[in-house]
C-alpha cells in the first residue's frame, strides 16, 4: 500500500480502530459478471478522484456477456489505484479486494499482496457455488489464505436485512449487494459517501425503491465497517498534489470521442465517424453517437470494410473523415486505407487493440497490431502511426492525428489498446480557446489548381465536390504527378512512390526530438511505446530509485520515428524494448537502426506489471533492485 | 438535381472529360455513357455538383470520362464510398456506376445495406453476366452452365438477379433497360435521376469479347418484342411484335395470354408505386426464355432518406441542446477542481 508496512490482523485480540496514513493503495472489486462490480469500480473511482487522490483505473471483464454464474469464466473485476502521488498504473497487485463470490477469489487472490485485505461475501461460499469456482474444499475453512488477512462479511444477507424496509423483492433487493461492499470500502478507506449517494439519486429518480435501497445497503456496508469489531485499522490516502485546474475522469475511448470531436471543431468542419462495433472499440462509437450537436455524423456500417470505404469518401467530400476498430476489423480496412494513401486524402483511423490472432481475446489488451499499422497493407504504402500512452492522452492523440492528417493529406493510424480503451484516469480539462485551430485549405482557383502539386509540407490539394471549375477524377490506380491522371509510365510509378514516402517522412517536421528521462547515456536503455508507458516509467522510477544507471524513452511516433532516435540509441551500451506482443517494435529499430535491441515480451492479455520490467532490468544488469 | 439558373446551360458534350474513351468497340458501355451525358445535360445538371464513383471493373471505368467529380474507386466498394460522400455533403448528386462482378460479388453486401438505408445514390449497373476486366470468368449473374476460362465444363453456380436483390433489400426505385434501347436508357436514367432515395438501375450491357450477344434475344429486332415487355405505370402488361399478348395472374403465377382470348382488362396493370412489393417481385422473376423480361420501372416509392434523417437528427439535437460548445463537453460529467495549493 505504499509504505512497508503490512498490517496482520490478529485473531482474538480486540481490534483498536485507529487510521493510518498511506501514500497509495489498490483495490478491486471482484464479482460475478451481473454483481455490478464495474459500477461500484467507477463509483469508487469517481469518490477518489474528486477527493482529490491521483487515480488509475483497470477494468477487467469477461468477453460473455453473462457466462454461467458463479463460475470463473463469468468474474468481473475493476481495479483502482490511487495515491497522494502521481501515479501511472493501476497497480501490480492489490492491497485490498473484495471477492463476492468463490470464482471471484480463485479468480483474483494471486494478484493481491502478501498480508492484503481480502473481504468475501461468506453467504455465497455454499457447496454449489465452491464447485462451480472448481473448489474442492472451501478455502474460508482451510489455511489456503492464511498468507492474507481474510474478513468474512455475510454481505448478501446484511444487505437484504438493510433494505427490508423498502419492501423490495428479493431478488432487486440482493442486487444491492455491491453498494454494500462499496460502503464497507468506503469506510475502510475514509471516503466520503456523498458523491455516490448523489449519482444513485440521479441514476434511479424513477424509481425511488430502488434508489432507497442502493441507499441503504450503501450506508449499511459503511456502518459495518464502524461497529462490527472486525476491522483495526482504517486507512487514510490525503489528496494528491495534482496540478491546478478543472479535472475529470475519463476513459481512453471517451477522451478518443472528445478529441476526435475538438478536432473537427478546431478545423470548422463536420465530424465524419464511420464504424462498426466491435469490443474494445465500440465505446468511442457510442459517444460520438450522442454528440450530434457538434455536427457529428455517425455512419454504422455493415463492415469495416465498408466503414473504412466510407471514410474516404467522407474526406473526399470534405469532412474530417475517422474511423475505430479493433485488430480484426483493422485487417478488413487495409485495402481501403490503401485507397486512401493512393488518394492522398486526410483521415484518421482508430485501432484499440486487443489479443489477437483472429477473434483473439476480445476484451483483452495487446500491443500486437504495430506491425499491421506499419507495414500492413499492399505495395509500398507508408502511412503516420502514432500511439497513446496514457487514458487521457488519448485524447491529445486524437487532435494531433486530425492535425496531421490534415496538413500532409494523408490517412494517419491512432493506435490505442484495450487497457487504455476502458482504464482511466483524471484528464485536466483543457480551455478550449487556447488549443490551436486545425488549418484546412481547399483550392477554389480553377486557373492554377493541378490535382497532385503539392505544397510545403509535400500535400497534395484538398480539392472538394462542388468547386466550381475544379472537377477532376481521383482513383487507386496509380496517378501522374502534378495532373494526377492515370499514368502506367514506370520512371512515374517510382517518382510517385517516393513522393508519398517523402510526404510521411515530412511528418517529421512536427515531431519534437524524443525525450530521454534518466541520463542521456549510459548502461541500458528501456525503450516502450503505448499503453505501457505507465508501468515502465515508474519501473525506471524505481530502478533509479535503487541506484540503476537505466534510462527510458517512450515512443509517441512509431512512423515516422523521431530524428534523434537513433544517436539516442547508439549512446546506451543495452536496448530493451518493453511491449506485449513478440517484438514488434524490436524488431523495426532493429531493423532500421542495426541496434542489437533486446526484448521484453508479455502477451497473457494484459499490462505489464511494474515488477516485470523490474526483474528483466534485473536479469541484465546483475543484481537486485526490485 | 441541382440545376441553376444564372449559370449557362451545358450540352452533352460538355459531360466529355478529356480522356480518351478505352473500351472495346462494340461493348455496350459506350452507348450508356452518352446516355448518361445526354440524360444531364438535359436535367441541367451541374458539372461541380456531380459525383460519379465506381468500383473496379471495365464498366468502373465511367468516372474517367465524365466531366463532373469522379471517384473509381477499389473493387466492390463503391456503393460504401458513395454513401461517405453523400454524409459529408448531401447537396452532391451521387451517382454509384458498378459491374454485375463489382455490385454482386465482391460488393453484394455494401450494395444491400445501401439498398435498405435509401441513401440518395444512383446506382447504375452495368450487368454483361461476365467479368470483363479480367477477362472473362463466369459472373454472379452468368446464366448455370455458362463456360468460360474458369468454367471450361460450364458453371456450377447460379445466378442471382440484380432487379430480385434490390427488391429484396427493400429498393425504393429500380429499373431495368438495354445498353442499345437508347431512348429507354434515358427514360429510366431521367426517373433515377429525378427519385429521392437511392436508385437502381440494372442495364443490360453487352460485353463483345467476353460474352457477346448474351442480351440478342432483347435487342434484335426480329425477337426483341416478343422477348421483352415494357412496364408502364397503370397500363397493362401487353407485349408481343404485334402487340397481342399480355401477362395475367393465373393464382400467383404470371401467365402469358394470348390478347385474342383475354381481355386487356384482366391482364397485369402495372403499379411501380404499390406499397407491397410483391408483384414488382413477381415481375422480375419473369426471366428469358419462360417469359418475356420486363423492362421499365418495377417499383417507385417514397420514403424518408438516409441523408435527411441523419441531417434531421443533428438539426433536432441541436435545436434542443444547441449548437455544440466545447468547454460544455468538456465540463460534463463528474469534474472536481484542484486548487492552487494542491488540495481539493
Ligand atoms: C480486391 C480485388 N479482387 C479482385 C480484383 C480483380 N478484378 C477486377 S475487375 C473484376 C471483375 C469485374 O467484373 P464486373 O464487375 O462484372 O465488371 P466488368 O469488367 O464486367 O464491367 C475483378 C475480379 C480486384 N481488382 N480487386
Ligand atoms: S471486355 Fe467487354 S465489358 Fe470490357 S470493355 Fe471490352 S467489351 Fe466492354
Ligand atoms: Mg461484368
Amino acid at each position: 500500500m505504499g509504505t512497508a508496512t503490512t498490517n496482520k490482523h490478529q485473531a482474538g485480540q480486540k481490534p483498536a480502530k485507529h487510521i493510518e496514513e498511506r501514500l497509495q493503495a489498490a483495490v478491486r472489486f471482484a464479482g460475478d459478471s451481473g454483481d455490478g462490480m464495474q459500477l461500484v469500480g467507477g463509483q469508487f473511482t469517481a469518490t477518489s478522484a474528486v477527493f482529490g487522490n491521483d487515480v488509475a483505473t483497470f477494468p477487467d471483464y469477461p468477453a460473455e456477456i453473462r457466462a454461467p454464474i458463479g463460475t470463473l469464466a463469468g468474474v468481473s473485476g475493476f481495479q483502482i489505484n490511487f495515491a497522494s502521488r502521481h501515479i501511472y498504473t493501476p497497480g501490480d497487485r492489490v492491497d485490498v479486494l473484495v471477492a463476492m463470490n468463490p470464482a471471484a477469489l480463485k479468480a483474483n487472490i494471486r494478484d493481491v499482496v502478501e498480508g492484503g485485505i481480502v473481504i468475501v461475501n461468506s453467504d455465497e461460499f455454499d457447496a454449489g457455488n465452491l464447485q462451480r469456482a472448481q473448489y474442492s474444499t472451501n478455502p474460508l475453512e482451510t489455511d489456503e489464505l492464511s498468507r492474507y488477512q481474510v474478513y468474512k462479511v455475510p454481505i448478501t444477507q446484511q444487505t437484504l436485512a438493510a433494505v427490508k424496509e423498502t419492501g423490495l423483492g428479493p431478488r432487486d433487493a440482493g442486487r444491492c449487494k455491491n453498494f454494500y461492499a462499496l460502503g464497507l470500502l468506503y469506510w475502510l478507506f475514509d471516503r466520503p459517501l456523498d458523491p455516490t449517494l448523489s449519482w444513485v439519486n440521479g441514476k434511479f429518480a424513477r424509481v425511488p425503491a430502488v434508489a432507497n435501497a442502493n441507499k441503504l445497503a450503501l450506508e449499511a456496508g459503511y456502518a459495518f465497517g464502524e461497529t462490527a469489531e472486525m476491522f483495526a485499522v482504517r486507512y487514510q490516502i490525503r489528496p494528491a498534489e495534482l496540478q491546478p485546474g478543472t479535472y475529470r475522469n475519463l476513459t481512453g475511448n471517451q477522451a478518443t470521442a472528445i478529441g476526435l470531436v475538438t478536432a473537427a471543431q478546431l478545423a470548422g468542419k463536420p465530424l465524419f465517424y464511420g464504424s462498426y462495433p466491435i469490443t474494445p472499440a465500440s465505446e468511442i462509437l457510442h459517444d460520438l453517437s450522442s454528440y450530434k450537436n457538434f455536427d457529428v455524423r455517425v455512419f454504422q456500417a455493415e463492415d469495416e470494410i465498408a466503414a473504412m470505404a466510407a471514410v474516404v469518401g467522407a474526406a473526399y467530400a470534405g469532412a474530417i473523415a475517422t474511423t475505430g476498430t479493433s485488430g480484426p476489423g483493422m485487417a478488413l480496412k487495409q485495402e481501403a486505407l490503401g485507397l486512401g494513401v493512393m488518394t492522398e486524402l486526410p483521415m484518421v483511423i482508430v485501432n484499440v487493440q486487443r489479443g489477437g490472432p483472429s477473434t483473439g481475446l476480445p476484451t483483452k489488451t495487446e500491443q500486437a497490431d504495430l506491425w499491421q499499422a506499419v507495414l500492413g497493407r499492399n505495395g509500398e504504402c507508408p502511412v503516420p502511426v502514432l500511439a497513446a500512452q496514457s487514458p487521457a492522452d488519448c485524447f491529445w492523440s486524437a487532435i494531433e492525428a486530425v492535425r496531421v492528417a490534415v496538413k500532409y493529406m494523408t490517412p494517419v493510424i491512432l493506435l490505442s489498446d484495450g487497457y487504455l480503451a476502458n482504464g482511466s484516469e483524471p484528464w485536466r480539462v483543457p480551455d478550449p480557446d487556447r488549443l490551436p485551430k486545425i488549418e484546412v485549405r481547399h483550392p477554389t482557383d480553377p486557373a492554377t489548381f493541378q490535382p497532385y502539386a503539392r505544397d510545403e509540407h509535400g500535400a497534395r490539394p484538398w480539392a472538394l465536390p462542388g468547386t466550381p471549375g475544379l472537377e477532376h477524377r481521383v482513383g487507386g490506380l496509380e496517378k501522374a504527378d502534378i495532373t494526377g491522371d492515370v499514368c502506367y509510365v514506370p520512371e512515374n510509378h517510382h517518382r510517385m512512390t517516393e513522393l508519398r514516402a517523402q510526404k510521411v517522412a515530412n511528418v517529421l517536421r512536427d515531431i519534437p526530438d524524443q525525450e530521454v528521462y534518466g541520463d542521456p547515456s549510459g548502461e541500458l536503455l528501456v525503450v516502450s511505446w503505448g499503453g505501457t508507458f505507465g508501468a515502465v516509467r515508474t519501473a525506471i522510477e524505481q530502478a533509479r530509485e535503487a541506484g540503476r544507471s537505466v534510462a527510458h524513452v517512450h515512443m509517441r511516433w512509431l512512423n515516422p520515428m523521431p530524428r534523434n532516435l537513433g544517436e539516442i540509441l547508439s549512446r546506451f551500451r543495452r536496448v530493451l524494448v518493453c511491449e506485449l506482443n513478440m517484438g514488434q517494435l524490436q524488431l523495426l529499430l532493429r531493423g532500421r537502426y542495426l541496434v542489437d535491441a533486446l526484448g521484453l515480451h508479455k502477451v497473457q492479455g494484459r499490462p505489464f506489471m511494474v515488477s516485470d520490467i523490474l526483474s528483466r532490468i534485473d536479469e541484465l544488469m546483475g543484481g537486485r533492485a526490485s | 438535381m441541382s440545376a441553376s439558373a444564372d449559370k449557362p446551360e451545358l450540352t452533352a458534350k460538355d459531360f466529355r472529360s478529356d480522356q480518351q474513351v478505352k473500351w472495346c468497340p462494340g461493348c455496350g458501355d459506350h452507348s450508356v455513357l452518352v446516355q448518361v451525358q445526354k440524360v444531364l445535360a438535359a436535367l441541367g445538371a451541374r458539372r461541380e455538383q456531380t459525383v460519379f464513383v465506381s468500383g473496379i471493373g471495365c464498366s468502373s471505368r465511367f468516372p474517367y470520362y465524365m466531366a463532373t467529380y469522379g471517384f473509381h474507386s477499389i473493387h466492390g466498394r463503391a456503393p460504401a464510398i458513395a454513401t461517405g460522400v453523400k454524409c459529408a455533403n448531401p447537396d452532391l448528386d451521387v451517382w454509384v456506376v458498378t459491374g454485375d462482378g463489382d455490385a454482386l460479388s465482391i460488393g453484394g453486401n455494401h450494395i444491400l445495406h445501401t439498398i435498405r438505408r435509401n441513401i440518395g445514390l444512383k446506382i447504375i449497373l452495368l450487368n454483361n453476366r461476365i467479368y470483363g476486366l479480367t477477362k472473362g470468368q463466369y459472373s454472379p449473374t452468368s446464366e448455370f452452365g455458362t463456360r468460360t476460362k474458369s468454367s471450361p465444363m460450364g458453371s456450377i453456380d447460379h445466378p442471382i438477379h440484380p432487379v430480385s436483390i434490390a427488391i429484396g433489400s427493400e429498393i425504393t426505385f429500380v429499373a431495368r433497360t438495354v445498353d442499345v434501347d437508347v431512348q429507354h436508357v434515358q427514360y429510366v436514367l431521367r426517373r433515377a435521376a429525378a427519385h429521392k432515395g437511392t436508385a437502381f438501375v440494372e442495364i443490360y450491357q453487352n460485353c463483345q469479347v467476353y460474352n457477346a450477344n448474351a442480351y440478342g434475344w432483347a435487342t434484335d429486332r426480329e425477337t426483341k418484342g416478343d422477348n421483352v415487355v415494357y412496364l408502364e405505370h397503370g397500363k397493362p402488361l401487353i407485349f408481343g411484335k404485334d402487340r397481342d399478348k399480355g401477362i395475367r395472374l393465373n393464382g400467383d403465377v404470371p401467365e402469358i395470354v394470348n390478347l385474342n382470348q383475354v381481355s386487356p382488362d384482366d391482364l397485369i396493370i402495372h403499379d411501380e408505386k404499390a406499397a407491397d412489393p410483391s408483384m414488382a417481385f413477381r415481375l422480375a422473376r419473369m426471366l428469358h426464355p419462360e417469359y418475356p423480361e420486363p423492362l421499365g420501372v418495377f417499383r417507385a416509392v417514397e420514403k424518408p432518406t438516409y441523408e435527411e434523417l441523419l441531417m434531421g437528427q443533428i438539426e433536432a439535437e441541436r435545436a434542443k441542446r444547441g449548437p455544440g460548445r466545447l468547454e460544455k463537453l468538456f465540463r460534463s460529467g463528474d469534474i472536481w477542481e484542484v486548487a492552487e495549493t494542491g488540495a481539493a
